[in-house]
Parts: C-alpha cells; structure tokens; sequence
C-alpha cells in the first residue's frame, strides 16, 4: 500500500528538488508568501502555549509542525469555498480569513470565537471527533445542487478515520459526487494513541479505494506538495469529478492540548530531534537559501511585524469587554420560546438585575 | 466485633482507578476498555498505572470510536466479559448513543433474560472547569430517561469507589458519572480493598426539619454552602445527595419531604426534562398532603453549555439556591 500511494515530495528536508513538475509557479512572491503565513502561524500558534500557561486564556490547542499541511491546503481553497476545521487547524482558518483575534477569543472560552469573518464560510471548529466530515460533504453537495463551482475542504486527524462519521462522510461524497477534499492530518498520534494502535492500514489514503475515490499521500511538511496537490484535487471538485481523499503525514512537536502530557505516551526527545531535520518553517528557509531568496534582513523584519500584530491581536483580545449573560439565552432559537425567557427573567431576577 | 480496616486518603479520581483496580483483581473478566485508557492511564488518570499492572489484554487503547467501544463491549459483555468501558467524556458519549438505546439497555428485555449485559460505563461530566466546547455537557437524563439503564454519580472519593465496586458487580448496564469538578477538590479517607456503596440508595449528608435540599454530583458542594448560609439565617436544611438517578430512592425522597413539608432541587442539567421533573413526580406520588409550598428547582437552562466565559452564569450557584430556600421557607 506504501508503494500504491508513494509519500508525495517536491522539496526534501534539505530544501532540495525532488520533483521539479512545478518549478515554473513555485516563484519567490509564492514563496515569501508561504513562508510568512507559516511563520505567523508558528508566532501565534506559540504565544497560544504562552497565554495559557500565564492563565490569560483557557485550554489551547496547539499545531506546531503542522503548519504546511495546513497553510498549502488553505492556500489551494478560493473564496466562497467552505472550510471544515477541527479544534487544530488555526494556521488554516488564519489562512482562509478569520482574525487572530477571533481565534484568541475562542480559546478564552468566548463564543465569539466562533463567528466566521465576513463573507467568509469557515464553520466553527469541530469538538466531537469526525462529525465535520459529514457537514462538509452537505455544503459541497448543496455546491453541487446550486450549480457553481465551489467546493468544501475538512480537515481531521488520523484518530478521526476510525469513527463512523469518517465513513458516512467518505461514502455520500462519492454516491453524491461531492466536490469536497478531505484533508487528513496524520501526525502519528491521536492524544497518546499511536496510527499503529489505531489501525493496521498502512496508509490512510488507501481508504479511498473503498470508496472509488481519488486517494493521495504527501508529505506534509512539504508547504509545496501540500499546496499544488491539494490544489489539483479542488480543481478536480470544481470540474465535478468527485472528491479526494488527501492524507498529509507531519508531526506535531507539543502537547495534544495543553492539559496533556505527551512524555507519558512517547519519546520527546525523538520528537525534537524532528525540529532539525523535518521541520516545515525551517526546510522552507533551507529552500530559500539554495534559491538565493533569503535575506536576512527582510526575515528579521517580518518576525518582528509579525510579533507585533500577534501582540496586537492579544491586546484586542484582552480589551474585548466581557460578555453578558443574556449570550446564554438569546440565540437559542430565532426567537426565544416561554421556557427560556422564563429561565432568563428569573436568572436577571436572582442577580437583582430585574 | 469490628476489625480494623486500613484506609488510604484519596481523591475522587484516585479512588475511581482504586475501585477498579480492586475489581479486576478478584475477577480475570474484568477488563477496561477506552481511548487513552492504557499507555497514557486516561485523560484524567483515572486508569494509570492499570495497564503496567493487569497487561494491555485487559487495559485496551481502543480506536477513537465511541460506538465501536460500547458496541464491542456489548458483544463483550454478552459473551462472558464485564467491561469497563469509558467515554474520555461524557459530551462524546453521543455517537455510542444507539448502540446503548438499542442493544445495551434492552438486550435483556428482548431475550427475556438469555442474554445479559453486564458492563459499566464510565464519563466524566460536568461544566465549571473552563473546559473547551462540548465537553460540560450533563445529559444524565437522556439515561434516566432510558429503559434498561442505571445512573449514578457519586460526589466524593468513598462513595465514588463503593458505587464503582457495585456497578462493576451489578448485573445489567449501569452508567457510571463522574463529576469532573470532583476529581481532585477534596482527599477523603477511602478502606483498602472490597466494599460496597449500593446502587438505588441515596445519603443524608446533612439533617434539619425545615427543607430538603436534593442535588447530586458537582451540585453537592454548592448546596452544601446554601445550607451554611440557610443556617444562619436559622433555616435547617435536610441535605439528600441522590447518588443514584435511576432508580431514584423513593423512599428517602418521600421520608424526608414528609417530614420538612418543603423542597429545592438542584442539579446543573437543563431544567426542561431534568432530574427535577422526576423528583417532584415523585413528590407528588408519595408526599402532595404534605407540602407546604410549590417545590422550587434550581436548574441549567435550557440552552447549551455556554463557552466557558459564560459558564459560571449557567450553573447553579450558592446564592440562587440560598433564594430558593428561602422562598420555600416563605412561601
Ligand atoms: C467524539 C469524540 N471522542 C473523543 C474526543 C476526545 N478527543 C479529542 S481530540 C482526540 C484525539 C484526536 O486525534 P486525531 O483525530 O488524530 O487528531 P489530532 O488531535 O491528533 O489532531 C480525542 C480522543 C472528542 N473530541 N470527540
């Protein structure tokens, strides 16, 4: 099955080529643009870790070493296209459009957090494992119903392929010809339960055989297989030649959330041993500095803009007021029915609100 | 004669992964089952160290799928094996919701009594712990509410390993809650090895003539600050913790309101189809002369569990309880 589905390359860990198909649009505007939204999804994605521990936000989620799987996919999707995130995937929906400042306020347990920006169809992230593969075929079909050509991407982990969801959204995509990219995100682990644990496939894009639909394996630390890939399966979506299943193979270097331990479940020393070899931001530069597209100077600058708007986004964050309690009640339903307006007069009333 | 029975000071949590340990010792049948159970010890660690001790044929990292670890363990369960099955929470339980409303709690019913299935499952539940979305969910009724099911939730260490112990030996499938505001707020002394909290039993925490406070779970904490508070304001409150939601204990429900004439329930689940609603039923059953005011509850809302900025709003607190009693008091 390794060799069915060969781990797609088009730069090696060392910034070399190893597929040159697309050597004519990979240019250093692509380039310098990738390499920004990787780095200021790593900034962020850091400062995440930093706000919890300092207790300024709740629980968060961290991806680092997952930035190319999901900044060259989020790349690939063009607008009024749907995006499906888990918990995970803030590099892709700061990539597809939503604020730092929105993804600070969900991780500070704010339900803001969760409004798409305007214009934007990003759905709010996924909690229950899988259940998103299934909204994302719906707005793919409903797509495909209306007559245009957008598509959905969803994003989920190698975990996820093992609830039935998976399996329900793979099959109605491909009864349906559904326009949707399933973009799974093997990073080995899901919490402390190992791919090996989790399944005897050797790969995950082998399950698409299943359903007769296109599977691709890449490398996913590789921010150009992950873009000119996925982007061919969302031209493949608009064309209405079905979906694709897409398995990315990264890492991720932290916790699983920042409750979790991962040195009870597997080697951390191994772990960051992958930030000198395999690291996607760090092979990236290497590709620069062969192509004679580095310079130091403009690589400070941007970590510093960068830090700057990050900082930015926590200000606003922090300054956001805080919410009130009628959010509780009033969005239940278009209108509030007799019971919880009740609820609602009598919680105002125990305050002395009312 | 009495015989002096060696106690260790444990946390809920603890003494969860205590009862079980206990279990799978006297029974080689007894096995655990769940994501993150082994290797890890659980989420919460309510399973470590169980699989460097019983080997990892009896503790099982499973494949992340809900229903696919109650679904096996009905088939377990039903073919000589008492699993232990955990959901890492019980706002993840609903994709195993069919296989425990179909199979699990009728199995029985439907072979008249051939086939049984003898399994516990096990979730920790509850808001207050500035969790991320989803994972606050207290759907207890959507069990209670189904035929076949047990319930219960303990609110301390003691009770949390004697219920375990019972449900682990009870007969039929028994839903397992654990508060996971609970887990480690208080050390409790808890006996070494075997003994049993019985299911379908509830505990006076707390006498007094004037109301009967019922909660369960998390809610005993806040209740027991109400009655403090009652207290000095010279309202003596009879404190039931519930334990078991299904079967509710009727008679200490009964004896109780028949005594103070007045009650407040309290639970943090929505108050629309709630424990509540059971509970004043039974009220109304046993004890309607008796009353001398309208039962008051005091509830969730019937609205999803906020993100965690709003949570505290959602859940009950000491001051509406504290309200509550006194307007039965008044009434
Ligand atoms: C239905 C459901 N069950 C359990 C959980 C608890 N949980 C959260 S993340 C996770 C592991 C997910 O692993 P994977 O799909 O590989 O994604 P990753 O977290 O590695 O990105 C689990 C078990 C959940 N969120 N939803």
């Amino acid at each position: 099955m390794e060799k069915l589905f060969p781990k797609l390359q088009i730069i090696n860990e060392n910034g070399e080529w190893t597929d040159e198909t697309y050597r004519g649009e990979i240019t250093e505007e692509l380039t310098k643009e990738l390499y920004t939204k990787m780095l200021r999804s790593r900034l962020f994605d850091r400062k995440g870790v930093n706000l919890q521990r300092q207790g300024r936000i709740g629980t968060y989620v961290p991806f680092e070493g997952q930035e190319a799987s999901q900044i060259g996919s989020a790349l690939a999707m063009g607008e009024g296209d749907w995006m499906f995130p888990t918990y995970r995937d803030h590099a892709a929906t700061m990539t597809f459009g939503h604020s730092l400042k929105t993804l600070f306020l969900y991780w500070k347990g704010r339900q803001e957090g969760c409004i798409p920006p305007e214009g934007k169809n990003i759905f709010p992230p996924a909690v229950p494992i899988a259940s998103q593969l299934l909204h994302a075929t719906g707005a793919a079909w409903a797509e495909k119903l209306k007559g245009t050509d957008r598509a959905s991407i969803v994003y989920f982990g190698d975990g996820a392929t093992s609830e039935g969801d998976f399996h329900e959204g793979l099959n109605f995509a491909s009864v349906f010809n559904a326009p949707v990219v399933f973009f799974n995100q093997n990073n080995g682990f899901a919490i402390s339960v190992p791919i090996e644990k989790q399944m005897k496939s050797k790969t995950i894009a082998q399950k698409a055989v299943a359903y007769e639909m296109e599977g691709v394996r890449l490398d996913g630390n590789d921010v150009f297989a992950v873009y000119f890939h996925t982007r061919t399966a969302v031209e493949r979506a608009r064309k209405g030649e079905g979906p694709t299943l897409i398995e990315a193979v990264t890492w991720r270097y932290g916790a699983h959330t920042t409750a979790d331990d991962p040195s009870k479940y597997r080697n951390q020393d191994e772990s960051a041993t992958r930030r000198e070899t395999t690291d996607p931001v760090l092979r990236l530069e290497r590709f620069m500095k062969n192509e004679n597209m580095w310079d130091e100077k403009w690589a400070t600058e941007l970590q510093e803009s960068l830090t700057a708007e990050i900082e930015a986004a926590v200000k606003e964050m922090e300054e956001t007021p805080a919410p009130h309690y009628n959010d509780v009640f009033d969005h239940v339903f278009a209108e509030n029915p007799w019971p919880i307006e009740s609820q609602k007069e009598a919680y105002a009333h125990s305050r002395g609100d009312r | 004669m009495t015989t002096a029975v060696d106690t260790k000071k444990l946390t809920m949590v603890q003494a969860v992964t205590d009862g079980m340990r206990v279990m799978m010792k006297e029974q080689e049948n007894v096995i655990v089952l769940g994501e993150d159970v082994g290797q890890n010890g659980g989420v919460f660690r309510a399973t470590d160290g169980l699989v460097a001790e019983f080997g990892d044929h009896r503790v099982i990292d499973t494949p992340l799928a809900e229903s696919g670890i109650i679904g096996t363990s009905i088939g377990l369960a039903m073919n000589g094996f008492k699993p232990i099955a955990e959901m890492q929470f019980l706002g993840f339980i609903y994709p195993a919701f069919n296989q425990i409303m179909t199979h699990a709690s009728r199995i029985r019913a439907r072979t008249l009594g051939a086939f049984t299935v003898p399994m516990v499952i096990r979730a920790p539940f509850g808001a207050g712990v500035r969790a991320p979305e989803i994972h606050s969910d207290s759907v207890e009724a959507l069990f209670t509410g189904m035929p076949g099911m047990k319930v219960v939730v303990p609110s301390n260490p003691y009770d949390a390993k004697g219920m375990l112990i019972s449900a682990i030996e009870d007969p039929d499938p028994v839903l397992f809650l654990e508060p996971m505001r609970c887990y480690r707020s208080t050390k409790m002394d808890v006996p070494d090895g075997k003994y049993n909290v019985p299911l379908g039993k509830a505990a006076r925490l707390q006498e007094g003539d004037d109301v009967t406070i019922f909660a369960y779970g998390a809610m005993i904490d806040v209740v027991t600050k109400a009655a403090k508070t009652a207290e000095e304001k010279g309202i003596k409150c009879d404190v039931i913790d519930l334990r078991t939601l299904y079967p509710l204990d009727k008679e200490m429900i009964a004896e109780s309101v028949q005594k103070t004439g007045r009650a407040v329930i309290v639970h943090e689940a929505p108050g629309t189809g709630g424990l509540g609603e059971t509970i004043m039923s039974l009220i109304n059953d046993t004890s309607f002369l008796y009353m001398k005011a309208p039962v008051e509850r005091v509830t969730g809302f019937d609205t999803p569990v906020p993100m965690f900025a709003l949570e505290d709003h959602y859940l009950p607190s000491a001051e509406r309880v504290v309200q509550a009693i006194e307007k039965v008091t008044q009434f």
